[in-house]
């Protein structure tokens, strides 16, 4: 959930004295220090968790700042650009911005963008672009003009795609906007003029924008109080031919604030935006975190003293001027812990099939920092563990070094010799660095995929999801079904993300073909899905005389597809972090789901003690639970599928039964309590015997 | 007790990877059985029936101990001090098998509400009568009291130098003591709160202080006495907003966090510098009443009002990584209650609340070797005796906190063979129910051999009452006018022909009174040794009455020369405390039982231990022998049969046959099995000196009343949770 904390304010001198409140709040290279450009003449550096300024640098008397000052982050400098043209470079030892060095630029610059990881670029007012590097070389080279005339830069932001820097810019002119993409890997610069859709009479207020995957998601306040996302690729399909494309905006937030006043509007993560604004035209203005997917307020927070209009957000800090004074307020947004995830653990496993070590030592995994610190007496048996520890350290590391270059075969026959060796107390999280030293050539060569070797390493039952984050992403992106079955059977901490993943792919027409494809591969890792439940009872089944209704009778997925589905059954979720991506599943594949777990539900019911032939069963609790979750991220749609409305009918009736079996099952509770009190009052009346006692 | 007999079965197989032939011997000799026990079936046993018994199985003595308030772990001497809710305060030795070695009566007024070591081995409470407490461990008494002037008293705690106390009041005050080497000394006042205050924690550092009121957390600073921050707790609970917000426990960590346990059944993290909520764990639907963290703040336990105790451990995020969290890592349920109080030992988890139980559970991660020390441990009744028993009268005279009940046994004519419940000709007769008068608790009480007399102290008078049998009726008659001397006493004792009372005074010394009928004389006082002011816990003496044996909780056992009044012997100090005394008739043989199980037999007469005591300390005793978990707490002799010895510990009741060999650790200790089926060779092959039985427990007390009668008292524990509040329910089934 998200959450704004307690505000605390920076500096209690008023600042934004100019009627456009801050110039810019700008990261520096230090964390938690921030750069805060004043609208007059002044730049102050702030240690934000200390809420004290460290330095503070003005200009002359008549000399005005006109563009936020920002870090290098390469070279730990800061610039800032006064009276347009002036650059000037300092560092945290200079007092006196006056004797710092100083560049006379040829144009007027209109910002300067600055990121960590790249060189500082340069943006004049006329739309060209320049390295800081490459300027400072020669001040007063010429600068060509991008856009025309009356074309005025509006926003701007610097990115890095792919490890290369990448700008964009907006521009108006009469009440047209046009965005500008400039790249620096291929120096083109796109242009695409904004459509606004019907609401032409709105002006844009607020601009924010963010990567998302091939797109740059530009996101829009207009003064209607509606938020709008514009998707500008950031590959141009044709570089030479898209020179002037039309982008259309989509309506994202409906109304957010009241559009007369002063609103901003910046991206917090992919679901998250930050609106700056009052909600309503009479009220005052409000900090509002709102959720993009689910359209849904999250917190609000009202500031009375009225704000500058303006918003940033670094981090975890969202930045603003409240009254005179700058404000800074925390914003966290958590994201689905370990202990959330293993809100509902798995249960019901057989202790043959799966030796999970639930009990992880936290004491070993800490590493020999700690056992120093332990009391003396134990130092002696530590050093023999210590002793036997290390001749092995280099085992791994060879390993580790072998899988950077070698091939697949040799990595796997290394991996047989390094397993084979006894285990040491921090095994796991050697297995979790050998898992991500694959994971780690997977990403750089694409040929590159040792399945077989991360089967076995699944297959050492030490391994999490937390211990090899990127495992499952890489078996969904090669539709490897098998691997992702094992990774749901073992893991106990999946995200329900990834799980919702796995299960969208299971239901897929995916499934299918894989099959065909290598039986004999999969059988030979030790794979079988005949083994698994619904293999068997598929089988029981056709030998069962066909008396009640068809649907009922039959599976509806082949029993490989079962087998699947019956993984992510077992596998380990809280509600409130799956149903969202639950929602994202076909109607089609929902019904389908659906029907396999009535199905199941169904041959549940068939014996007294409720539970599924076969090795590794789903229980009772975990078909109903998911029935239940399905249902409810699902039910208006499913609602409206006819085939589902039998299953639906079937389905209250069988909630109506659980409804009456857990009554009657509290009932039958109590009355056992009391025959327990009147069998102890039988027991009570005994009080006092003389028995006979032979010793043997 | 369910949980102990659980874990000692549990414990059996994994805890001796050295003797892994074990299984296969009993196996062995189970085969051998088999093949030759056609053969034996027609033969008679050639073994004397050695013991047949006609028991009375006693489980009319409804006591209930009382629920568990405090608990305060001790770093430098491993001790445990525990107090209860009637004000009684337990000290328990961690390293000596969790033995209770020491106690404080209680006293109605005195509710201890907290409970904490100072100085290193000083110990105080406080309570609800606004005094604080300081005990005396030698003497085993109490030191001094003191009115805080701040009304009843709710938490107190010492500061990390241990030279000042702090104390939370019910007028929201919070004062300090300065603890000066002889008594405590008041300092000053803190800022004062709105309500009470229910739990302080010092910072490490002893700079600063949290305390928890109602609804709010302040944290003071300690030179200037005034509140730095007030941390609003809030009062929702699941959405609900409950009307107060009680919080039960704080404790400050070292880099400035403050954790707070509250009703609302949340842990919270705060930032103490800020004054934030940093993070919050919902752990309870109900209370959570208690925290404690371990010396190196890398973990702490909490326990609720549903009997569920969390432990959290501060984890590195991903390995490798130095950033490190809280997490809540294991949930422990072995209460049924409220869990009142927690510890945190370097290897153990301590709670204790309303149902009564000790618990201690040992990190298994912290502990070294795997040996029964890693087993959980319960302990609910006192490793003291509770019961006196009078053969010749057939009386047993029952201690509670502030009653003795006395029962006269029935009897039967009918006989039978093992097993049988006879019929009774007579049933038990409830004679006597002597209420003390004040509100302090009874510490000891004794019923004379004869049945005549009894004897009890509470703190501050002794009591001695001479019973008079006139057919049906008893009259009781209360000798008036004790001696200044015998004020209080540690332990009581008749002499054998009930004509000389032993009284262990609080002050070390043993005071010998010689009874005549219906009144007294002072015979002779044994002074405590110089130099030390250690009472004596446990006394007996000899049958023939020349012999009496005294020992305290550390030095070695005192055995005097009545006749001649003089100091006779002294048996060597040994590391383990002495959990029970008893000297045998004719031998005069002294038997020792400590609390690590080991059994010394030691000779008045000789000033030596004895053969079989030196042949069982080379041995050996057998492993299952040293793994029992409960103190044996009472011995006695059959007195026909010199080479017998009956003890019993609470699960278990034993006749140790100095005549037969001694087990191994290869042989069966325990065999409930009637040996019916086996022949002459395999009985002489497997017969040892334990002759064991498990038949009653929790078994607070057995005797021999003639050759062929015992009795047994037993005190089924659900008969004591069936007397305590309800616990919280909990739905099992739909939601």
């Amino acid at each position: 959930m998200a959450a704004l904390e307690e505000e605390f304010t920076l500096s209690a001198v008023p600042l934004g004295a100019g009627p456009d409140g801050l110039l810019g709040v700008e990261q520096c290279d230090k964390t938690d220090q921030f750069l805060i450009t004043d609208g007059g003449r002044t730049v102050i550096l702030y240690k934000v968790s200390d809420q004290k300024p460290l330095g503070s640098w003005s200009v002359k008397q008549g000399q005005v700042i006109t563009c936020p000052a920002v870090c290098n982050f390469q070279t730990g400098e800061y610039i800032v650009v006064h009276d347009s043209k002036v650059l000037r470079l300092w560092t945290n030892e200079d007092v006196n911005l006056d004797k710092v060095f100083k560049a006379t630029l040829s144009a007027e610059v209109y910002r300067i963008l600055s990121i960590p990881g790249t060189e500082p670029m340069v943006l004049f007012k006329e739309g060209a672009v320049r390295g800081l590097e490459a300027l400072l070389a020669e001040p007063q080279q010429k600068i060509e003009a991008v856009i025309s005339d009356e074309e005025v830069i509006k926003w701007t932001k610097f990115f890095m795609v792919f490890r290369h820097p990448a700008l964009i810019f907006i521009t108006e002119k009469h009440g047209n906007y046009f965005a500008y993409v400039q790249k620096f890997n291929s120096s083109v610069v796109s242009k695409y003029t904004l459509l606004l859709g019907q609401e032409e009479k709105s002006v844009i207020q607020s601009f924010t924008a963010s990567l998302c995957r091939k797109f740059i998601s530009l996101m829009s306040l207009s003064s209607d109080g509606c938020i709008y996302e514009t998707l500008i690729p950031i590959h141009p399909s044709d570089p030479e031919k898209n020179q002037h494309q039309k982008v259309v905006r989509s309506l994202l937030l409906k109304t957010v604030v009241s559009g007369n006043a002063r609103n901003a509007l910046s991206v917090l993560d992919q679901d998250h935006v930050a609106v700056l604004g009052p909600p309503l035209p009479a009220s005052k203005e409000c900090l509002s975190i709102w959720n993009t997917k689910f359209q849904t307020l999250q917190i609000s927070k009202e500031l009375p003293q009225g704000t500058s209009g303006q918003l940033w957000y670094y981090g975890e800090h969202l930045f603003m001027l409240h009254g005179k004074i700058l404000t800074v307020i925390p914003y966290k947004c958590e994201m689905s812990s370990l202990a959330g995830a293993l809100g509902k653990l798995k249960h019901g496993q057989d202790p043959g099939t799966q030796t999970m070590p639930h009990f992880v030592n936290w004491e070993t995994s800490q590493g020999l920092g700690s056992q120093n610190a332990e009391p003396s007496k134990r130092i002696l048996r530590r050093r023999k563990i210590e002793a036997s520890v290390q001749p092995e350290v280099p085992a791994s590391q060879q390993l580790l070094s072998t899988i950077k270059k070698d091939s697949e075969k040799h990595i796997e026959m290394e991996l047989r010799k390094f397993l084979a060796i006894k285990r040491t107390p921090d095994f796991h999280t050697v297995i979790g660095d050998i898992v991500i030293g694959l994971l780690g050539r997977c990403k750089t060569e694409p040929s590159f995929y040792p399945r077989n070797s991360l089967m076995q390493l699944i297959q050492m039952h030490v391994l999490s999801y937390s211990l090899c984050p990127g495992l499952m992403e890489v078996a969904l992106e090669k539709t490897d079904v098998q691997m992702l079955q094992l990774c749901l059977q073992q893991f106990p901490d999946i995200p329900e993300a990834v799980t919702c993943a796995c299960l969208k792919m299971f239901l897929s027409d995916a499934v299918q073909e894989e099959q065909m494809e290598d039986q004999t591969g999969i059988l030979q890792n030790g794979f079988n899905p005949e083994e698994d439940t619904c293999g068997n009872c598929d089988k029981e089944l056709s030998e069962k005389p066909q008396n009640t209704i068809e649907e009922t009778t039959s599976c509806p997925v082949i029993p490989k597809r079962a087998a699947l589905l019956n993984a992510v059954l077992h596998s380990a979720y809280s509600e409130t972090f799956l149903l969202p991506h639950l929602k994202d599943i076909p109607a089609q594949h929902i019904t389908l789901f659906l029907q396999y777990l009535y199905f199941l539900y169904l041959k549940c019911s068939e014996n007294a003690t409720m539970t599924l032939p076969g090795i590794h069963p789903p229980t009772l609790n975990q078909i109903m639970d998911w029935i239940c979750l399905l249902l409810d991220a699902n039910f208006t749609v499913v609602v409206m599928i006819p085939e589902a409305k039998s299953l639906l009918l079937s389905l209250y009736k069988f909630v109506k039964s659980q409804i009456c079996i857990c009554s009657e099952l509290n009932k039958i509770e109590v009355s056992f309590r009391e025959l327990q009190k009147l069998n102890q009052e039988k027991n009570n009346r005994e009080l006092y015997s003389i028995e006979v006692l032979e010793l043997f | 007790m369910k949980g102990a007999v659980e874990t000692s079965c549990a414990l059996q197989t994994p805890s001796r990877p050295g003797r892994a032939q074990h299984p296969f011997s009993v196996l062995g000799f189970l085969t051998l059985k088999g093949d030759e026990s056609g053969v034996s079936q027609a033969r008679p046993l050639p073994f004397p029936r050695m013991g047949e018994f006609k028991v009375h199985r006693v489980r009319f003595f409804n006591y209930v101990p009382s629920g568990i308030r405090c608990v305060a772990y001790n770093n430098q001497s491993n001790r445990l001090a525990v107090s209860r809710t009637d004000g009684t305060v337990e000290i328990y030795n961690l390293s000596a098998n969790y033995f209770q070695e020491k106690f404080f009566p209680g006293h109605e007024s005195r509710t201890t509400e907290a409970l904490c070591w100072a100085k290193g081995q000083r110990l105080f409470s406080a309570g609800l009568n606004g005094e604080i407490i300081e005990y005396d461990l030698q003497a085993l008494n109490i030191k001094y009291s003191m009115d805080a002037f701040g009304g009843p008293i709710w938490s107190m705690a010492a500061s990390p130098s241990g030279s000042q106390l702090l104390i939370g009041c019910e007028d929201g005050s919070v004062k300090l003591f300065q603890i000066n080497p002889d008594k405590i000394q008041f300092e000053r006042n803190f800022d004062r709160q709105k309500s009470r205050i229910l739990s302080l924690s010092w910072h490490p550092s002893g700079t600063h202080i949290a305390a928890g009121s109602i609804d709010y957390i302040s944290v003071f600073d300690v030179k200037s006495g005034s509140t730095t921050h007030k941390m609003l707790v809030d009062r929702q609970y699941m959405g609900v907003s409950k009307r107060k917000c009680i919080i039960w426990g704080v404790a400050f960590l070292s880099d400035g966090t403050v954790i707070s346990v509250d009703s609302a059944g949340k842990v919270q993290f705060w930032d103490s510098a800020t004054g934030t909520l940093v993070k919050t764990h919902l752990v309870a639907n109900a209370d959570v009443q208690s925290i404690a963290v371990s010396d190196q703040e890398d973990s702490f336990v909490v326990g609720t009002a549903e009997g569920t105790v969390f432990h959290f451990q501060l984890v590195s995020v991903t390995s490798n990584s130095s950033e490190k969290q809280w997490v809540r890592t294991k949930p422990f349920q072995h209460h049924t209650h409220d869990v009142r109080t927690v510890a945190h030992s370097p290897t153990a988890l301590i709670s204790g609340g309303t149902d009564t139980h000790l618990v201690i559970r040992p990190l298994m991660e912290k502990v070294e070797v795997k040996n029964y020390d890693a087993a959980l441990r319960k302990i609910t009744f006192p490793h003291r005796r509770l019961i006196s028993c009078s053969k010749k009268r057939q009386l047993l005279l029952f201690q509670f906190s502030h009653h003795l009940d006395l029962w006269r046994l029935g009897s039967t004519v009918a006989t039978g063979k093992h097993g049988d419940t006879l019929p009774l000709s007579k049933d038990a007769d409830h004679l006597l129910h002597l209420k003390t008068k004040g509100p302090e608790n009874i510490i000891c009480s004794c019923v004379s051999p004869c049945g005549s007399w009894i004897a009890y102290s509470t703190a501050s008078r002794f009591f001695l009452c001479r019973l008079n049998y006139e057919h049906d009726n008893i009259s009781l008659h209360r000798v008036s006018k004790m001696p200044a001397f015998l004020r209080s006493a540690v332990q009581i004792l008749f002499s054998e022909d009930s004509t000389k009372l032993f009284v262990a005074s609080n002050q070390g010394s043993l005071h010998i009174i010689r009874l005549l009928e219906g009144s007294f004389k002072h015979l002779h006082t044994f002074q405590a040794q110089p130099g030390t002011v250690e009472s004596m816990c446990l006394l007996a003496v000899s049958p023939d009455g020349n012999w009496l044996a005294a020992s305290g909780t550390s030095a070695g056992v005192h055995v005097y020369n009545v006749k001649r009044l003089k100091l006779h012997c002294t048996v060597p100090a040994y590391n383990f405390p002495v959990t029970a005394l008893a000297i045998a008739p004719k031998t005069n043989n002294l038997v020792i039982a400590h609390s690590d199980q080991q059994i010394f037999e030691y000779s008045i007469p000789d000033k030596q231990y004895t053969e079989w005591s030196r042949t069982i300390q080379k041995q050996g005793f057998h492993y299952l022998w040293l793994q029992r978990d409960t103190p044996i707490t009472h011995i006695s002799f059959h007195p026909k049969r010199p080479m017998h010895i009956l003890l019993h510990d609470a699960y278990m009741f034993c006749i140790i046959d100095k005549s037969l060999p001694l087990p191994n650790d290869k042989t069966l200790l325990y065999n409930p099995l009637p040996p019916t089926n086996e022949s002459d060779v395999i009985r002489r092959r497997t017969a040892h000196a334990f002759k064991i039985s498990k038949r009653y427990k929790p078994l607070l007390f057995m005797d021999l009343l003639d050759e062929r009668t015992l009795v047994a008292v037993e005190r089924p524990l659900d008969d004591i949770i069936a007397q305590l509040p309800p616990p919280i329910k909990k739905k099992k089934f739909g939601t």
